[in-house]
């Protein structure tokens, strides 16, 4: 029964792993940006489901209520969103160049033409 | 995109919406979600779209890359700023109580300010994104 | 205003920083004016980070809370010997690259990115000095970010294609990193509601969710290690130094994983402490086996590269395993070898790596076979190669000779004798691979690129020289390092001896 309780910490493993193994399984560069991208968002789930108070609301000040949510985990992945665009931008404008450069964004090949280097 | 009639007047009609939509965003952050990182996002998206229907020259002219090259970081030094003027007057980094003759007026005007140097910083680097991205087929 | 600011120093370490990257962007139009600035900044940097050490040795650990905001609800900086240190490493590197940089980046970057390559490097010395300096777990998450950004903008802004599948690399495994070390944060988080980690370190023994705590630790020492370039998560160092700039490599391979290194302590030591770390943790004898694994592997691969700054890459994950090797045993002695590593292998290593900038300076090429015979046209660069080397083996009145000594003490004090060998044993791996180049640079016929080389101009010549007598300097003059590393590990070991 607890085993069904704790569904958010499952899910949050299920998504980290998933986009772990598409960073490690997948050649193509922006199939890894992808499941980059999908492993920081299961620890923004993780933080966020662990901040939630039993019976509480929203944290925003409302009119009549006591019990909110705890705010401090929103306003960390918040933070951590935004480092999350940053580096998928950043990653992108890596794979474009190296798409300029290699003719190819498959990894295998980018190898292949490196060694003949 | 120029003979989509349905696609060019709802867009014309849609982004100075947005636009609006982006600054509520922004200056009601202390009410409801918000603040300056979406804003500046939902900014951007306006001009995006903007581009997207119309093409990028058009763009391109009504808000130039070198005035977003400048504000860019501009968004930055008003925060580091603001917390360099707590400073000179006294408080610690950020101490907002020191901005104005009341502390509770000096947090409102602090916060203001800092999230307006946020969403002027997101909406310009986001569109300088989108400018680099885009830019490139036409071989820039 | 000077008096008004005199209080805020542990602010203005990160602000100063922070507020030139923009201005260089803002005055992109005239890059000798955006040099000039950065030159100001780091100087001032340096000025202040003196300062904060001359206070801390002073009157002990100081407290800045940022907004007025108490701690532990606000963000805290806390600045003790051990941050106070690195700090004083980290801008006395910068102090010494920014002179460097200005013919340096002039050549390497094309005209219209130089701008943006020293806003980069600002906010990367933005980034590291606020991950040291601060005393917020959350806090360190942030800046690592920051640093690690700029620091895949900088590597990717290399001549060399394979900038940029180094820099996309190195952002795969940093940003894993990043996320892991986010994960333990949530988690220590979890079990205790605070960030603080002077009130992490009071709340975290009485926790009794212990399995959630050991993850938290796990997390956090892989996030941290693959970092710091602990073996075996060391893969994207040698792609990443190879072929960055020269002035990007020469800062980067000084300072990034030596900021790492203290995360890493500051989690082990003063977060979590060393009784939960070492005792319940197997801690210390996984440090071990990988830190000796790292140094054999580092300096065995090093013997074989074709490319100099691949050499000097190897080596720098050799040396990391040096500093862990000291970590690891966590008595007195121990974590004063580390420490006295840290700060040896930042100037020995940048010191290299300037010498191996000037090389490419005139020959456009790091590669072995295009540098045959270049120690006779440019004497002084190679003079400063050699002393550098000499330091990174060990000679005596050199400072890579005192960290090895007082590690090798530290080994011993345990009985680990046959760590000691393997110590010894990596320094004559140096030598072999250090030797290898020297041979090939002095006793080889020039080659086609070598023949025309001239001296490296001095505006590179002199700041890689202050570097190389700073080597000599302390290697002689010990009382600062051995004594402040002194101070950090007694800190770190609180109540321990």
């Amino acid at each position: 029964m607890r085993f069904l309780q704790l569904y958010n910490y499952e899910i949050a493993i299920f998504l980290a792993m998933v986009g772990l193994y598409i960073v490690v399984s997948r050649g193509n560069l922006v199939k890894k940006i992808a499941g980059l991208s999908m492993f920081q968002t299961s620890v923004f789930i993780l933080y966020i489901s662990m901040g939630v108070v039993q019976g509480g609301t929203v944290p925003i000040l409302i009119e009549g209520t006591q019990r909110y949510s705890n705010p401090l985990p929103h306003v960390l992945i918040l933070t951590a969103i935004v480092v999350g665009v940053a580096t998928t931008a950043v990653a992108l404008s890596l794979v474009i160049r190296i798409n300029e450069s290699y003719g190819t964004v498959e990894e295998d090949e980018i190898h292949q033409q490196d060694e003949s280097f | 995109m120029l003979h989509h009639t349905v696609l060019r007047v709802i867009a014309k009609l849609l982004v100075p919406v947005i636009l609006l939509f982006a600054f509520y965003v922004q200056f009601h952050g202390d009410f409801s979600p918000g603040g300056g990182f979406q804003a500046g996002v939902i900014f951007a998206t306006g001009i995006i779209l903007y581009a997207l229907v119309f093409g990028l020259d058009d763009t391109m002219r009504a808000v130039p890359p070198g005035v977003l090259k400048i504000l860019s970081p501009t968004g930055v030094l008003i925060y580091a700023g603001v917390g360099m003027e707590t400073m000179l007057l006294g408080g610690n980094y950020l101490d907002y109580d020191f901005l104005a003759h009341e502390p509770t007026h000096g947090q409102h005007l602090g916060i203001f300010l800092v999230e307006l140097g946020v969403g002027v910083t997101v909406a310009s680097t986001m569109l300088l994104l989108y400018y680099a991205f885009a830019g490139r087929e036409q071989g820039q | 205003m000077m008096e008004v600011l005199a209080n805020d120093l542990p602010a203005l370490q990160v602000v100063v920083p922070l507020i030139c990257a923009p201005l260089c962007l803002v005055l992109a139009r005239w890059p000798r004016l955006v040099w000039l600035l950065c030159l100001a900044t780091s100087w001032t940097s340096l000025a202040i980070a003196i300062t904060l050490l001359d206070q801390v040795l002073a009157g002990g650990p100081i407290s800045y809370v940022m907004g007025g905001w108490a701690a532990p609800w606000g963000i805290e900086y806390r600045i003790d010997a051990v941050n106070a240190y690195v700090i004083l490493i980290v801008t006395g590197i910068a102090s010494v690259v920014m002179p460097y940089a200005n013919q340096s980046v002039a050549r390497e970057i094309r005209a219209d990115r130089v701008p943006l390559f020293y806003a980069l490097l600002m906010l990367c010395l933005t980034g590291l000095l606020g991950m040291t300096i601060t005393g917020d777990a959350f806090n360190v998450f942030v800046f690592l970010e920051i640093s690690s950004l700029s620091m895949y903008g900088l590597i990717s802004m290399g001549r060399d294609r394979r900038a940029l599948t180094s820099a996309f690399q190195y952002l795969v495994m940093g940003t894993i990193g990043g996320t892991f070390i986010l994960i333990g944060i949530g988690f220590l988080y979890v079990v205790t509601g605070t960030l603080n980690m002077a009130d992490l370190a009071v709340l975290l023994p009485e926790v009794t969710q212990l399995r959630t705590l050991h993850t938290a630790f796990a997390f956090l020492v892989v996030g941290i290690g693959l970092k710091l370039a602990m073996f075996p998560l060391h893969l994207w160092l040698p792609n990443a130094y190879a072929y960055a700039p020269s002035t990007a490599t020469a800062f980067i391979a000084a300072t990034a994983t030596k900021v790492a290194v203290y995360a890493l302590l500051r989690f082990v030591f003063t977060v979590i402490g060393p009784v939960i770390a070492y005792e319940d943790l197997p801690f210390g004898e996984i440090a071990m086996t990988l830190a000796v694994l790292g140094l054999l592997t580092g300096s065995f691969v090093a013997i074989f590269q074709q490319n100099v700054k691949r050499v000097l890459a190897y080596s720098s994950v050799a040396q990391i395993g040096y500093i862990l090797l000291g970590i690891s045993l966590a008595t007195m002695m121990g974590l004063k070898a580390g420490m006295l590593h840290l700060f040896n292998h930042a100037l020995m290593k940048g010191a290299l790596f300037m010498a191996v900038g000037c090389f490419f300076y005139r020959t456009k090429s790091v590669r072995l076979d295009d540098l045959r015979g270049i120690g006779r046209k440019m004497p002084w660069t190679f003079g400063a190669f050699v002393i550098a080397g000499l330091s990174l083996i060990g000679v005596p009145l050199t400072v890579g000779f005192v960290s090895k000594w007082y590690l090798v003490q530290a080994t011993l004090e345990n009985g680990y004798w046959p760590l000691a060998v393997l110590v010894l044993g990596g320094s004559l791996l140096a030598v072999i691979y250090i030797w290898r180049v020297v041979e090939i640079a002095w006793f080889g016929n020039p080659s086609v690129r070598a023949v025309d080389a001239t001296e490296a101009p001095l505006g590179l010549l002199i700041p890689t020289w202050a570097l190389v007598l700073a080597n000599l300097y302390f290697g002689t003059h010990t009382e600062l390092t051995v004594g402040v590393a002194d101070l950090a590990a007694r800190t770190l070991l609180g109540g321990l001896q």
